[in-house]
Order: structure tokens, then C-alpha cells, then sequence
């Protein structure tokens, strides 16, 4: 379960379990998160839990709310978020963004849709953390049907998952394929992409796929196999070397790597 | 009618880079155009065995009813193709029958496994899926998604609670709202669209698309669409080489030329002069 940790000036002064679907905070004795200090308003913000998600408002404060230096109005909280009041600080724990790096914990399961009540519950597979995270979703109160009504919950920070595969920087650098005969003699083609097809379509196309551990070429189609340092291919995937020579649909090339 | 000039299809499943066994199960049987792809679960190999009854118990029947009906009538009560009868009524059998194993035996207490099935027929595809195995479809360049989760996410992204950006950064993945085999009755989500020369058809389960971005399934497809066996080792492979988390499936289908139903003496003539 995901807790703040309320702290000033680097003392921590208590932490606060997110149990409840809205938990509010304010100056207020009433709320939830009571911070007792003229530069937070009454009633200052809400955060709204849904199962391991919590999402924070701002509800109109004279001083306003910061998540990690910034003002927000509303933002969806990731794990170790700062959230700034006055001169407090609430950093955002979710227990559960550390466990997620344990895949086993992304088993699907299934949120019935609540018959009776608003209850949740889940078919979880009876292995150990799994029943952890049942136990949790069902202690949760909510309902599937009616997420409630926030708008959009706006955060800047980049999303952690399925980076684009491009995006990672090569082992023993960026491959380079020169055309080393025909018309485009000379020209370069920096190998930038997930995939890059080579070849003309209908007559010999050839891919070069960019992957964590390296560049591998692979037939597409045509009649004829590409040509890898004077040895044809077969229907497999051919990881390429340094210096490499391509023959391709009547061209030449070479492959490189620079660092 | 042998649907087999018409249709390409390949099929490919990994277990992923993590997880120890492989809960998806997926069959194509191209001569009477139908793709089936389960992504179980439940304890054990209680998934596995939820997803193999969904795929096997589909695509028998499914084989069954076509040799007694004729899938592209229109079904006279409700107006829509036959076909969605026919796999209404065979995915609730196929939900009858998981529910009651489940429920008989103990290690199979509380399986389930979310499902998309393809049917096409009379130059049109019929898709029927429940729980967050998609159906994407590919033509012109563009990928676009056909099916909608039945999850907890696209329930919060429908409400604007959140955005599709901010959803890839949720903790709560893995919530589908609806499955098959968890209750006595289901409702499958079914829908028919017009299907097009060239037009590439992908179902996958959640291994696929929570690894590997549209933008890059889309990526693949125009670069190496035309080749589908490798298309489909090639986001297997590009789910795996981002993490691999989850099993991951998917099946590839092609619509090489327009099947439109023979309609009799008239229909077959026009169709030897095309």
C-alpha cells in the first residue's frame, strides 16, 4: 500500500498509509493529512487512491501544490514523488511500483464487476505474492463502473515502459551501412531505426533489425538471398560484424560500426 | 468453401523472457478463416488450461457450424450476420465449459482467459473478444486498434481519469474487467467490419502490445508486412528484446484477394472471369 512520508525541513514528522479511496489534506483538524500551518489552506488537496494508482488535486489553495518543483493541479503520483506544502514535504511511497519490478506481480486477474456492493474482487492465482495483491484489492473499496469523475491527471515525467527500442544506445556503436557500388555510390545510411529495409520492393528486399545485443539482416523477399561477405543466406537471421559486406538486389554495401 | 487462396496466416507464441510457462494458446485455421487466441490464467498451469480448452472448443465447433450454416446470411431475428450468432453461442459453450471445470476440479479453481476470435467470410471479418487481447488491424500504413480492453485501464481512460500516456504508467495493468470462464455467463464483445485486399489483420495477447509500442508494431508491419512469418518472429522478438515480461502472442492474417461468398451459378461464373 502507498503511504506519504510528511517531513519539514528534512525531519520526518509522521507517515500516513493511503487506505482510503479520498484522503484528504488541510489545515483543517478534520482532514485526513493534517498539516496545522497558516501557509496551508483548509482544505488543500485530495488524493484519490485506486488500487495501486493515487492521483493527487489541488483544491483551489492559496499557496498552491508542488509535485517535484513544479505547480500541478492534478498529477498522477509515481513512486518517490515529492509533493511540496508551504514548507512541507510529502514524498510518495508506493510499496507496490517496487514489487512491480517482479513481474510475477503483473499476472492478470480479473476485477468482477461489483453485484452487490462496491466491493472488488479479484481471481487471483494462488501463489504467494499474488495473494498479497488479492488481499489488497479487495480490502479496496471501489467500483469499476464508476471510476470517478477527475479530469485527466496531467504528469510530465517519461513513461519507464516498452522504451522504444531505437532509443537505446548500441554496444560497440551506431551502425552505418555505406553503398559501395550503382547510383548511390558512397552514401551513408545510419541504421537509426527498430528496422531499416533494404533492397527494391518486388525484386530482393533484406531488413536490418537494431537489437539490445546487435544488428542482424534477415531475407524478406525475392527469389535471391542476401550475399554476406560472398556467402548467400539461408531463411535465418544473420548477425552482422564490423566491416561487413552486403550484396543486395545487385549492390554492394558495407556495414560498420561508429563509436 | 476453402478459404486457403484467400488468406494468409501465421501464427507465432513465446513464453516471454520471464515468466516459466507459456498460459496463451492460439490456433488459425485459414481454410474456414478463423484465428482463435486465448491468454489464460490462474494458478499453476490451471491458465494454460483455460486458454487450450477456449482455443480447441472455438475452433472445433466453430469448424462444425460452418459445415451447417452459412455464416454471412443475415440472421433473421437480429438482423447481424450469422456469424455472430455462431460464435456467441460457441464462445458461451466455450465459457460453460471452463467455468465448470474450474469449478469441479480444484486446481483449476478460478481459471479464466481473456479471448479474441477472427471469423472472416463474404469479403468481411467478424471479430468476438472479452477481456485485453486485442485485435489490431493494418492497411494503408496505418495500425489501428479494433477492439477495446475490457480492463480497468481503458475503463479509467474512457472516464478521463486518465490519459493513454499516463496509462502506460499505471499500477494497475493487469486488472481485466471481463474473462472467459469466471462466471456462468460471459458477454462476448462482437462486431463485423468490411475487410480489403492487403488489409493485415493482428491479434495479440498483452505480452505483445504492454512491450512493444503501436508506433513500432505499426513500424513492422509497413517494413516487413510482406513478409508475414517474419513480421510476426519479429514482434515476438521485439517483445522479448524489451523485457519479454509476459507470454507473448500474436497471429498474422493477410487478405491476399476478396473472398466473397458464392452465391450459386451466377456468382462462380463472374468470379472465373475475375
Amino acid at each position: 500500500m502507498a503511504k506519504l512520508i510528511l517531513s519539514l525541513d528534512s525531519q520526518v514528522i509522521k507517515e500516513f498509509t493511503l487506505t482510503k479511496e479520498r484522503s484528504t489534506i488541510g489545515r483543517k483538524p478534520h482532514n485526513d493529512i493534517q498539516i496545522d500551518n497558516l501557509a496551508v489552506s483548509g482544505e488543500h488537496a485530495i488524493i484519490m487512491t485506486i488500487l495501486n494508482d493515487s492521483f493527487l488535486e489541488d483544491l483551489g489553495s492559496t499557496n498552491g501544490t508542488l509535485v517535484n518543483g513544479q505547480p500541478v493541479k492534478k498529477h498522477f503520483l509515481q513512486n518517490n514523488d515529492v509533493v511540496e506544502i508551504g514548507k512541507y514535504k510529502l514524498k510518495y511511497v508506493s510499496e507496490t511500483a517496487a514489487a512491480m519490478s517482479q513481474a510475477e506481480f503483473e499476472k492478470t486477474m480479473v476485477l468482477r464487476a461489483p453485484a452487490a456492493g462496491t466491493k472488488a474482487e479479484t481471481k487471483a492465482p494462488a501463489e504467494g505474492q499474488n495473494n498479497v495483491q488479492a488481499a489488497k484489492l479487495s480490502d479496496t473499496v471501489i467500483n469499476a463502473q464508476a471510476a470517478p469523475a477527475v479530469a485527466e491527471a496531467s504528469n510530465p515525467a517519461p513513461s519507464p515502459v516498452a522504451a522504444a527500442p531505437a532509443a537505446t544506445a548500441m554496444p560497440g556503436g551506431q551502425g552505418i551501412i555505406q553503398i559501395l557500388s550503382g547510383p548511390n555510390a558512397g552514401k551513408e545510411l545510419p541504421l537509426l531505426k527498430a528496422l531499416t529495409t533494404l533492397g527494391k520492393p518486388g525484386v530482393q528486399v533484406a531488413v536490418i533489425a537494431k537489437r539490445p545485443h546487435g544488428y542482424f539482416i534477415t531475407h524478406v523477399e525475392g527469389a535471391n538471398f542476401p550475399v554476406v561477405n560472398g556467402k548467400a543466406l539461408d531463411a535465418q537471421a544473420h548477425q552482422l560484424n564490423d566491416h561487413d559486406i552486403i550484396e543486395l538486389a545487385g549492390v554492394k554495401m558495407e556495414f560498420f560500426l561508429k563509436s | 468453401m476453402n478459404l486457403t487462396p484467400s488468406l494468409e496466416m501465421v501464427k507465432a507464441t513465446h513464453t516471454g523472457m520471464v515468466r516459466s510457462h507459456n498460459e496463451d494458446s492460439i490456433t488459425t485455421d485459414p481454410q474456414i478463416g478463423l484465428a482463435v487466441l486465448a491468454d489464460g490464467m490462474g494458478g499453476y498451469n490451471a491458465g494454460e488450461v483455460a486458454s487450450g480448452i477456449a482455443t480447441a472448443l472455438i475452433s472445433s465447433e466453430t469448424r462444425e457450424a460452418l459445415a451447417r450454416h452459412v455464416p454471412h446470411e443475415l440472421d433473421k431475428s437480429s438482423g447481424s450476420p450469422l456469424a455472430t450468432r455462431l460464435l456467441r453461442e460457441i464462445i458461451a459453450r466455450a465459457n460453460t465449459s471452463i467455468f465448470q471445470s474450474a469449478n469441479s476440479q480444484p486446481q483449476y479453481a478460478g481459471m479464466g482467459t481473456t479471448l479474441v476470435v477472427t471469423l472472416l467470410c463474404n469479403n468481411q471479418i467478424t471479430v468476438a473478444h472479452i477481456g485485453d487481447s486485442r485485435c489490431y488491424r493494418f492497411r494503408g500504413d496505418k495500425l489501428q486498434q479494433i477492439t477495446r480492453d475490457h480492463s480497468l485501464l481503458q475503463e479509467q481512460i474512457d472516464s478521463g481519469l486518465l490519459t493513454k500516456e499516463a496509462a502506460k504508467r499505471s499500477q494497475n495493468k493487469n486488472l481485466v474487467t471481463r474473462a472467459l470462464g469466471i462466471e456462468p455467463e460471459v458477454e462476448a464483445e462482437i462486431r463485423t467490419y468490411p475487410a480489403q485486399t492487403g488489409d493485415i489483420y493482428l491479434l495479440c495477447s498483452d505480452g505483445l502490445n504492454d512491450m512493444v509500442e503501436d508506433e513500432d508494431i505499426e513500424m513492422t508491419l509497413a517494413a516487413i508486412g510482406n513478409n508475414l512469418p517474419l513480421a510476426a518472429d519479429q514482434l515476438v522478438q521485439m517483445a522479448n528484446d524489451n523485457g519479454g515480461r509476459d507470454n507473448v502472442s500474436v497471429v498474422l492474417i493477410r487478405v491476399k484477394k476478396d473472398f466473397p461468398a458464392d452465391d450459386g451459378l451466377w456468382a462462380k461464373l463472374l468470379s472465373w472471369f475475375k
